[in-house]
């Protein structure tokens, strides 16, 4: 007992003196391993009360871990599960932090690099693969054969990446709407003109087809008929001022679902639909031309009629290929 | 004790010297080298919290009807996929810690590698014989975006809709090959079959993690290999590593940055709520809401594609490719190109094929601090007007303006910003002063007809050039005469 | 005194990137608004007239207010001024209820995009005044909202398709180019079921919405100025902007500051 007391107090005594004096320790001791090598200067900075310090630390996250299991079982509220987690891990990296900088000890040790590069090395290794080419008269020509199959083994690899997903060709052009397909609601009921009020807008579905296809939904609006500023040409299905428009932007996809409608012109903004993501804004008096923002194509239009009971029906395709733009869109637009 | 296992090990592996090498093994000591650690640590926290979201998450757009304790969302109709993460975020105990853990750990995962990355172009530190491992780390952040986009997409929440929609876009943009390319990915047409699903679930978890761990191993195997680099200092060569040995001192330091790391994750986690996944609600493609916004490493993305001007190529009636290809995928790949040819394009500037182990400071080399500037303010530019709205939401200062004058700074911004901070850098070389220390001036006196002379001026470019003293001669040797 | 000196100089760099950081977030930052207007004003959130309110005795003083506070845009006879303001005949007691109630009338000028205040020059009484005079013009009555007759489900699915586009889908609020549009949290169901029918400004009219969807979205409205968090701290619900600021201003900030304390050997 008394030994291990006077071990004890010259161990601090030592640990003291030694850490007023930065040592450089001498180099290593023949015959006694685990010494460490040169160049290392050594310091112990142990103390009672940095010991203490990461007791407390590690008390603190066996504590808390403990909490946390506590609450997993009895109260799993997510604000008090992450409070004693998180709490448990940080004061365990205090533990070790404490722990590392002022426990155990601190070095500063210098390594010599390894020298990189070596050209009579390097020659070897060239000369042994030439080496393995000794005796071989076509060397060239296999050579050349081995990276042609080599190439061609890659490329039937790649090949069947094409089964992912069905080729272009008219996938992207065709959406559900036919002329004399009815424009429903969310929930499936027939659109009206009566539905659709000036100023107001509403969001309408081929009647009987999928609604998450990008075809599939129109934003439909109502201007006095006045209002357009087409040529007589270009306003056909825009009976009764109402027109549909593709609710997807051509740009990048996303539901065009802003229709600015001023209350009162002369001090407001302009009619327009506009999309959220990037702020392609688009003119309805103009049949959907874009006014600003990033979209190189304007809003397609689905041409309208109306039926017997004053149902919304569709009257053509839309006037534009829908959707985002692709290398091509133009030029399919055009041949169909 | 501690000899039984070290004997076990060793006797069967003969691993002992391989371990002594490696507890006495040096690392270098300064602060911003541990940057890269902040981001292993943080793959490790999202490793951890992503097999137990995997467990509990559905892969599959099979629509139902959601029927469980979230009032605002019962009987809406969504798919099982969104279902499965409102359910395990809000009826799995301990599902929305570790949910929120795992998305505050992909955010700082990449901020730690943006930062490393900073820390390294800045230094120096991807020249000779580093450039590989520099090229492994440029991957990894690529990798880690589209990882972490993805990670969002799988939870087919209205944002997430929303941010699909616009990969699909740009996929589809792409010149001659976009079409088929963006069909392939998605099996069909947006939003795609429902093998899509499966797909971005398997490339989430398994290709791209997998992917990440294998290039993290051997940007630490090289990285052992040839050791940090470090800052000149007292007894440090180009020949030498100094600093703490990983045994005992570093290794309780960087176990501690991982606890610390950790710990600051799953405090966020439980305390800060990010991606309400409830409160957003499922996706349909006509749905959309205003102010939607990416995670913030793809801010950079969504800034581009509002500040990009209409232009859609057209030949004859051919359209060559659609707008979001520009800015969407164009300019990532710009900007990943450039940092790609980095080292290169820094060997021609500064010459030599030396091998470099001392680091730079930043005014060391002003031409390619002031380069890197430039670089990074073309990136941070787009990067800003990612906010336009909220700007004109908060502030009133017109949308069209603000996107007018992003399109005029992306193109002139940079010029400026090399200009201003090759001139800072230079200024900083010569006098190797801090910056906000010490001063710059001139003495003027007031003459008998009110104007007013020089005297004396510190523009603190001279020292070592005896212009300052001669300046400060020239004062004391005037202001007498002046009397 | 050089011990605090290191640690200021260990703590520089952290402390720039913060610097860089609170310059990037202000730009982004939910931070108090300078337009009053889009944070959430105490407006009154009943009708400034109930149905029995005895309407006579207040047209002398709403005529005299009328002239004085609104004719130099809307006219003296309330049928608008060519270019300034539109007629006011025919809006009836709903629509002057709404701009008179939340203090969008009257605006500084004609142009000016008309937005909720918590209070102005008038007093409630003389706002009262006004919208018995107004109504003398004709027009809807001030409608009825009973928001707990709403179905929050159906609210929330009427809110996603209709109005998320513009006021977010938690109803913080955005823009539509030309137009800040105002967030809903400090809104009465009574707001809501008067907008709906105006489309003030330069929002859609939704007049075709039966009274219970009008219930129903007002529902929403209330639910969704003080969401349920179950993640903790909500910052500000509008996702990943303060999400961002989060990651670096705390959680970057946080970890920055750990490793310029444990990066460097500290003892000697």
């Amino acid at each position: 007992m008394s030994g291990r007391l006077r071990d004890f107090l010259l161990a601090r005594v030592a640990t003291r003196v030694l850490r007023r004096l930065p040592d450089v320790e001498p180099a290593e001791r023949p015959g006694e391993p685990g010494v460490p090598p040169p160049n290392i200067e050594r310091e112990l900075p142990s103390s009672a009360g940095a010991e203490r310090a990461v007791l407390a630390a590690l008390a603190l996250a066996t504590l808390a871990a403990a909490a946390f299991i506590v609450l997993y079982v009895a109260f799993p509220d997510t604000q008090l599960l992450g409070l004693s987690l998180g709490l448990s891990l940080v004061a365990f990296a205090v533990a070790l932090v404490v722990a590392g900088k002022r426990v155990v000890p601190q070095e500063t040790a210098v390594e010599e690099r390894e020298d990189f590069g070596d050209a009579q090395r390097q020659e070897e290794v060239r000369a042994i693969v030439r080496r393995g080419g000794d005796g071989i008269s076509r060397r060239r020509m296999l050579i050349g054969a081995a990276g042609a199959a080599g190439a061609t083994i890659g490329a039937a690899a790649l090949v069947p990446a094409a089964s992912l997903g069905p080729r272009v060709g008219d996938r992207l052009r065709q959406s559900p709407w036919r002329p004399g397909r009815r424009v429903v609601d969310a929930d499936g009921t027939p659109l009206t003109v009566g539905d659709i009020e000036i100023g107001g807008f509403r969001t309408g579905f081929p009647e009987g087809a999928k609604r998450d296809e990008l075809g599939s939904p129109v934003i439909v609006v109502r201007l006095e008929e006045d209002e357009i500023e087409l040529p007589e040409a270009q306003r056909a299905g825009m009976p009764s001022g109402v027109i549909a428009f593709s609710k997807i932007c051509p740009h990048a996809g996303c539901a065009v679902s802003i229709y600015r409608h001023p209350l009162y012109e002369p001090t407001e903004p302009r009619p327009a639909l506009v999309c959220p993501c990037h702020f392609s804004t688009f003119d309805v008096r103009r049949g959907g031309e874009l006014l600003f923002g990033p979209a190189g194509r304007p809003l397609p239009r689905l041409p309208l009629s109306i039926g017997s009971e004053g149902e919304l029906i569709a009257d053509g395709e839309y006037t534009e290929n829908y959707g985002p733009s692709w290398s091509g869109v133009r030029q399919e637009r055009g041949e169909t | 004790m501690i000899g039984d296992p070290v004997r076990f090990v060793d006797e069967r592996l003969n691993t002992a010297s391989l371990v002594r090498k490696a507890l006495r093994y040096v690392f270098p000591d300064h602060w911003s080298f541990m940057l890269g650690e902040i981001a292993l640590y943080a793959f490790l926290v999202l490793v951890g919290t992503g097999i137990f979201l995997a467990f509990n998450y559905v892969p599959s757009d099979a629509e139902t009807v959601y029927r469980g304790t979230y009032e605002p969302l019962r009987g809406t109709p969504m798919s099982e996929a969104y279902k499965s993460v409102v359910d395990l975020s809000l009826d799995v105990p301990a599902g929305l810690l570790i949910r929120q853990t795992h998305h505050w750990a992909a955010n700082v995962f990449i901020a730690a590698i943006v930062l490393h990355l900073v820390r390294i172009l800045f230094t120096g530190a991807f020249r000779k014989p580093r450039e590989i491992n520099y090229w492994i780390g440029l991957t990894m952040l690529a990798v880690a975006i589209l990882e972490g986009f993805l990670g969002y997409s799988l939870i087919d929440d209205l944002l997430s809709g929303m941010g699909l929609a616009i990969a699909y876009s740009v996929a589809l943009a792409t010149p001659v090959i976009g079409a088929d390319v963006a069909l392939l990915i998605w099996g069909g047409e947006y939003p795609g079959a429902t093998v899509f699903w499966d797909r971005i679930f398997t490339v989430h978890i398994l290709i791209l993690p997998l992917l990440l761990a294998g290039l993290i191993s051997l940007h630490m195997l090289i990285l052992t290999k040839q050791h940090h680099t470090q800052f000149p200092g007292p007894k440090r060569t180009e020949r030498n590593v100094v600093g703490t040995p990983l045994w005992p001192g570093y290794a309780l330091r960087s176990l501690g940055l991982l606890f610390a790391t950790a710990g600051v994750l799953f405090l966020l986690g439980g305390l800060v709520q990010i991606n309400p996944v409830w409160l957003w609600g499922p996706y349909e493609p006509y749905l959309s809401t205003n102010a939607a916004q990416p995670d913030w490493y793809l801010g950079w993305l969504i800034g581009g594609l509002r500040i990009m001007p209409p232009l859609e190529p057209v030949i004859g009636d051919y359209t060559l490719v659609g707008n979001a290809f520009f800015m969407g995928a164009l300019f990532p790949l710009v900007a990943f190109g450039v940092l790609y040819l980095w080292p290169l394009i820094d060997r021609r500037w500064s010459g030599a094929g030396e091998r470099h182990e001392l680091l730079d400071r930043p005014r060391d080399n002003p031409r390619r601090s002031a380069a890197l500037v430039a670089f990074l303010t073309w990136v941070a530019i787009p990067f800003v007007a990612g906010a336009t709205d909220r700007v004109f939401y908060r502030l009133g200062v017109p949308y069209d303006l603000q996107i007018w004058a992003f399109r005029v700074l992306f193109v002139v911004g940079p010029f400026l910003a090399w200009l201003v901070a090759r001139r800072i850098f230079e200024d900083l070389h010569d006098r190797d002063a801090h910056p906000l220390r010490g001063w710059t001036g001139r003495v003027v006196q007031r003459n008998a007809r009110g104007g007013f002379e020089t005297l004396g001026a510190y523009d603190g470019r001279t020292r070592g050039e005896g212009g300052a003293e001669r300046d400060e001669a020239t004062v004391a040797a005037d202001v007498p005469a002046e009397r | 005194m050089s011990r605090a000196r290191g640690i200021l100089r260990r703590l520089r760099a952290p402390v720039a990137v913060v610097c860089g950081g609170v310059a990037l977030a202000s730009v982004a930052a939910p931070a108090p608004s300078p337009v009053p207007a889009l944070s959430q004003a105490a407006n009154e959130r009943t009708a400034l007239l109930a149905p029995t309110s005895d309407r006579a005795a207040l047209l002398p003083e709403g005529r005299r207010l009328f002239v004085d506070a609104c004719s130099s845009c809307h006219g003296e006879d309330a049928r608008g001024i060519a270019g300034r303001a539109p007629s006011l005949r025919g809006v009836g007691e709903l629509a002057a209820d709404f701009y008179l109630r939340t203090n969008r009338m009257p605006l500084d000028a004609p142009d000016d995009q008309p937005t909720r205040h918590p209070s102005n020059a008038l007093s409630t009484q003389q706002k009262r005044a006004i919208v018995a005079y107004i109504g003398t013009f004709g027009g809807p009555p001030i409608p009825e909202v009973h928001p707990e007759r709403g179905s929050l489900p159906a609210g929330r699915r009427l809110f996603a398709e209709r109005c998320a586009g513009c006021h977010q889908i938690v109803a913080r609020g955005g823009q539509a180019p030309g137009a800040q549009i105002p967030d809903l949290e400090g809104v009465a169901p009574l707001d809501v079921a008067e907008a709906v029918d105006i489309g003030p400004y330069v929002m859609s009219r939704f007049r075709s919405l039966s009274d219970h969807e009008v219930d129903s979205i007002a529902r929403y409205v209330a639910y969704a100025k003080d969401p349920e968090d179950h993640g903790g701290w909500g910052i500000g619900h509008i996702g990943p902007i303060p999400e961002g600021m989060v990651t670096w201003l705390l959680a970057a900030f946080a970890l920055l500051l750990t490793i310029r304390i444990i990066g460097e050997r500290t003892t000697r």
